[in-house]
This record gives C-alpha cells, sequence and structure tokens, in this order.
C-alpha cells in the first residue's frame, strides 16, 4: 500500500554533523560496498572506468562554500534519502512498491512491484532515489534494514554502513521518535534542522549546522615571525642600533 | 525536466483525443450532433486512437511495461494509478457510445447517456493527468493553481479544433462550433500566459535551504560526481532556458494565434463559402499539432526540480 502509515513506532534515521564532516567520501564508498550485495542489490555501475562513468549511488557527498558574517567557509553535505514521515515519493507511486515500515518509518522500494515509472524521484525534493537503467527499478537508501536488525553481525555493528565507515563520527544512528533517544537530544543541543521544512514532508534526518566561528580573527590567528635574515643597508643598520 | 517525447506524446495525443471525446460526448447527450455515421467513425474514432496511442507510448518510457498492470492498484493515494483506472473505465462508455451512434444514430436514447459518461470520463482523466503534475511540490513550475485549468483548456481547445475540422470534412462546417473552438482557444491561451508569468516570477527554494545551511549565500564548489548521474540527467535540463522566449512565441503562434485567424477566416467567409471553411478548419488542425507539442515540450523543459539545486543550478529565470 501506497498510503502511509498514520505513524510508526519508531522514526529511526540519520542525525548528520556538517561542523565535523571533512568530506572523505568513505560513507560514500561503505554504502556502496555493502549495498550492492544487500537488499537493493545490485547497484548498477555504467562504464565505471569509461569517459562518461554512471552509477546507482544511495549517498552523495557534496561540497559548499557559504558566505557568513565571520568569513566563508567550506561545508561538506552528505545527502542521503531523509526517510520523511509525509514522503510522497510513496503516496505518488502506482503500483504499491514504494512503501514506509509502520514499524520502524524506513521507506522501502519492492523491486519486484517496480514498473519504473520514475514519479517517485520527481516527487523527491532531495534527489535521494536514483533509477538502475540496467535493471530498470527505481533505487533508494534502505537505511541499511538488512544489517541494524541483522543478529549475525556484532552488536556494534548492527548501524548503517556509512555510520560504521565515518572516521569523525559526524554520522549519527537512531530513533529520532523517542525524544530522550541520545540522537533525538544531539538535535536539541545543537538546533538541528529539517532540509526544505517548507515542502512539508517532514523529513526524519537531521542535519546538524556547523557550528559559529568566533568573531574576528585575531585571538586564533598565528603570532607574527621574525625575519630569518637580518636586513642589509641603512634600514638593517637602524634595525640593529634600535634592537641591541 | 528531461522532457521524454512518449510523455509529451502521450499529454498531448490523449489529452486532444479526450477533449475531442468530451466534446462530441457532450454534443450528442445534448442533441446537438447531426446523426451522421461518417462523422462518428471519423470523428470518434480518431479521439479513441489517438487516446490509444497516447496510452501505449506513456507505457514504452516504463522500465517494466510488462508490470504495468499494477498500477491500477493504488488510485487511493496515486494520480498517476487514478489516471490509469479512469483511462481504462472511460473506454466502456466510449466504445458503446461509439458504436451505438454508428448502428442506431445519434439519437437513440442509450448513445446519449453513453456519450455524457464518455464526456465525464474523459474530462475526469485529464483531471488526473494534471494532477500528477500539479501534485509534485519538488516542482513548483508544476505545483501551482494553473496547470489543472490549463490541462483542460488544452484538451478542450486541441479537442475543438480537431472537431471543427472533422465536421468541415464529414458533413458540413457548423458555425457553433468555430465559436466554441475560438472560445476554448481563447480561454487556453490566456491561462498558459498567465501560467508562464506566474512560472517567471517564482521565488523557488535556494541551495541555502535545500542545505538547511540558513543564511549566507550557498554556492556549490564541489560535485560528489565528475559526470552526470540520473539526477542531473533527468532533472538537471536546461537546454530549453536558452531559447525559452523564442519557443513560446512559436507555441503561441502555432497552436493560438494561427488556428484562431484560420477558423475567424471561416467564419467570416460567409455561408455561400464552401471550399474555403473547410479548408481553413483542416489548416487550423494542422498548425496546432506542432504549436501544442513545442507548448509540452516547454511544459517538461522549463521546469526546474528542487534536486537541482544541490548541483548549484542557477533557478532563477534569465530572459
Amino acid at each position: 500500500m501506497t498510503s502511509l502509515p498514520s505513524s510508526t513506532d519508531r522514526k529511526l534515521g540519520l542525525v548528520i554533523d556538517l561542523d565535523t564532516c571533512v568530506g572523505c567520501q568513505a560513507c560514500v564508498t561503505s554504502c556502496k560496498e555493502w549495498n550492492t550485495g544487500g537488499h537493493m542489490a545490485p547497484l548498477t555501475d555504467i562504464e565505471p572506468y569509461g569517459a562518461e562513468p554512471d552509477g546507482v549511488w544511495f549517498n552523495r557527498v557534496h561540497t559548499y562554500e557559504q558566505a557568513t558574517d565571520t568569513g566563508s567557509r567550506t561545508v561538506h553535505f552528505p545527502r542521503s534519502c531523509l526517510h520523511c514521515e509525509t514522503p510522497a515519493c510513496v503516496t505518488v507511486c502506482p503500483t504499491g512498491a514504494s512503501y514506509k515500515r509502520s514499524s520502524d518509518g524506513i521507506v522501502l522500494v519492492d523491486e519486484d512491484k517496480c514498473i519504473g515509472c520514475k514519479l517517485c524521484s520527481w516527487a523527491c525534493p532531495y534527489g535521494a532515489r536514483e533509477y538502475d537503467t540496467e535493471v530498470r527499478v527505481m533505487k533508494k537508501c534502505t537505511l541499511c534494514v538488512d544489517r541494524i536488525y541483522n543478529e549475525n553481525l556484532p552488536e556494534e555493528d548492527r548501524v548503517p554502513a556509512c555510520v560504521a565507515a565515518c572516521p569523525v563520527g559526524a554520522r549519527h544512528f537512531g530513533d529520532l521518535g523517542d525524544p530522550a533517544s541520545p540522537v533525538s537530544r544531539l538535535v536539541e543541543e545543537r538546533e538541528g534542522v529539517d532540509l526544505m521544512p517548507e515542502l512539508g514532508y517532514r523529513p526524519v534526518n537531521k542535519y546538524l549546522p556547523p557550528r559559529a566561528r568566533p568573531s574576528g580573527s585575531d585571538e586564533s590567528a598565528p603570532a607574527q615571525l621574525e625575519p630569518v635574515t637580518a636586513e642589509g643597508g641603512f634600514f638593517g643598520w637602524v634595525d640593529r642600533m634600535l634592537s641591541g | 525536466m528531461h522532457p521524454a517525447f512518449s510523455v509529451i506524446f502521450f499529454t498531448t495525443s490523449s489529452g486532444a483525443g479526450y477533449g475531442l471525446l468530451a466534446l462530441m460526448g457532450i454534443g450528442a447527450a445534448a442533441g446537438l450532433m447531426p446523426d451522421s455515421a461518417m462523422l462518428a467513425i471519423v470523428g470518434l474514432g480518431l479521439a479513441l486512437a489517438m487516446i490509444t496511442a497516447g496510452l501505449l507510448s506513456s507505457t514504452f518510457h516504463l522500465g517494466h511495461p510488462e508490470r504495468a498492470w499494477r498500477a491500477f492498484s493504488q488510485w487511493r493515494s496515486s494520480w498517476l494509478s487514478r489516471e490509469g483506472v479512469l483511462s481504462v473505465l472511460t473506454y466502456i462508455p466510449a466504445v458503446i457510445f461509439s458504436g451505438g451512434w454508428v448502428l442506431f444514430g445519434v439519437d437513440a436514447g442509450f448513445v446519449r447517456i453513453a456519450g455524457l459518461l464518455a464526456a465525464l470520463g474523459a474530462l475526469a482523466t485529464v483531471v488526473t493527468t494534471a494532477m500528477i503534475y500539479a501534485s509534485l511540490k519538488p516542482i513548483p513550475d508544476w505545483s501551482n493553481r494553473f496547470t489543472l485549468p490549463v490541462y483542460l483548456a488544452f484538451s478542450l481547445a486541441t479537442g475543438a479544433i480537431l472537431l471543427n475540422g472533422i465536421q468541415a470534412l464529414t458533413v458540413a462546417p457548423v458555425p457553433a462550433l468555430r465559436w466554441l473552438a475560438i472560445v476554448f482557444i481563447l480561454i487556453a491561451w490566456a491561462l498558459k500566459v498567465a501560467a508562464w508569468r506566474h512560472n517567471d516570477s517564482l521565488a523557488l527554494p535556494t541551495a541555502a535551504s535545500a542545505t538547511g545551511l540558513g543564511t549566507g549565500e550557498v554556492r556549490s564548489i564541489e560535485w560528489p560526481h565528475t559526470q552526470e548521474n540520473y539526477i542531473l540527467k533527468e532533472m538537471g535540463y536546461q537546454v530549453a532556458r536558452k531559447h525559452a522566449a523564442r519557443l513560446r512565441r512559436i507555441a503561441q503562434g502555432l497552436a493560438f494565434a494561427l488556428p484562431l485567424v484560420l477558423i475567424l477566416i471561416g467564419a467570416l467567409a460567409g455561408p455561400a463559402a464552401t471550399f474555403l471553411p473547410v479548408l481553413a478548419a483542416v489548416l487550423a488542425v494542422l498548425s496546432m499539432v506542432p504549436g501544442v507539442l513545442t507548448e509540452r515540450w516547454l511544459f517538461f523543459a522549463e521546469a526546474r526540480h528542487t534536486a537541482a539545486l544541490y548541483y548549484g543550478y542557477p533557478h532563477a529565470r534569465t530572459k
């Protein structure tokens, strides 16, 4: 059914810290590696070593320059499915292939029902769904549904592959429906935001904005160093006289 | 948005076919249609052929056309599914109407009722098509109050131009039909110009709101990939922006202005003229076809999707 559940027991999702992310792409490659053998496998690549490589990825990291009051800064921005509470990508699906789970809120595609009409990708404001031109069905992030409940994995590994891979701890996984969960508290502390909330999709994933930097660069600027070689000529003589 | 030929052909061909079917159905129900089997065969035959060709074309762009039957299941939530259901249901009264008219004449009671039901089904199907686009919030060029009336007006205007041509060829030019075509053309023209104006002055989201960074200019300095991916191929189409103004003039000239002038010539030629009104009515059809195809191509090609914001695409319209 592509009608949405009125509520979900849990709201599993990601919290992504834009202050910490260094844009190393580890989450991107780790996601690709796990998921090309996972629930939505394969994540087809077209011409991977050719002139115009293309392929399906669930997670893409963009880099932006943002102008702020204290100078411009570089922001790395991982983009993937936000597992929205009211995802139009699900309701527009004519076949029932797209669905939102009432148990944990994860948005998934049943590949066997997908007719490849691409309408769900048009309905996603965040560009999270990618069409597989080889298998001819739509694919998307599964929140690693085949990891987070996988009892064959050690308990500490039962998190999405992108979260496990992040070397700087910029990605957090948990239940955003529980206000006491670590991820919910993190969002509250750091004033996490929704992407394009005006569209009304109510994303579950939150982004933590980069922390404000201290205004004025004097405090953090390194001290000026003395020139190594003494200046010659008249001014060099003046300098030596005055320094002595 | 990438303008896929299959969808452009579907929306224009089926749209005109449904408009033609609706006008003939309403005309028959109201007792205004001349009882001509030839008019029924050519007119309703063309309407059903255009509808069917459009629907078949729309299934060609599916990844798995063999699973298309599944699309009838989610009518509770999906406008695309509703379109599928209504398009198939409309065939029932449409076929009874066409066959009944040819065999029993247009004035038979059940033919009139079937005509009315076919007209309602045809217009309802056009509404579902329009709502597929009008309900897509990531594409502000479509998700506004103009999309639905424009689709309905285009369907009726193109249907009326077709009916005017067919009636002139098979029976005789009907003065009332000419004025009906002229009124629908003027309505469609006014609505389309208003829709273009609305879209040109849209305040679209920026990269700052797409990334949640909020304040300050946000400039894309590095893409996640070196070549175009699915998102950019499907939603980053920019060719139309370059020639948009000229293409809009071409669309208006061919779809509206020229058919309007031709039909007016037919109307003003006087009752004595026999050849000129027929020629004008047929030329109006031939002009309308490339005009509407251009308009529909622009409808897709000019539409801007919020996902392209992540790639730093400038979404402001440049004149």
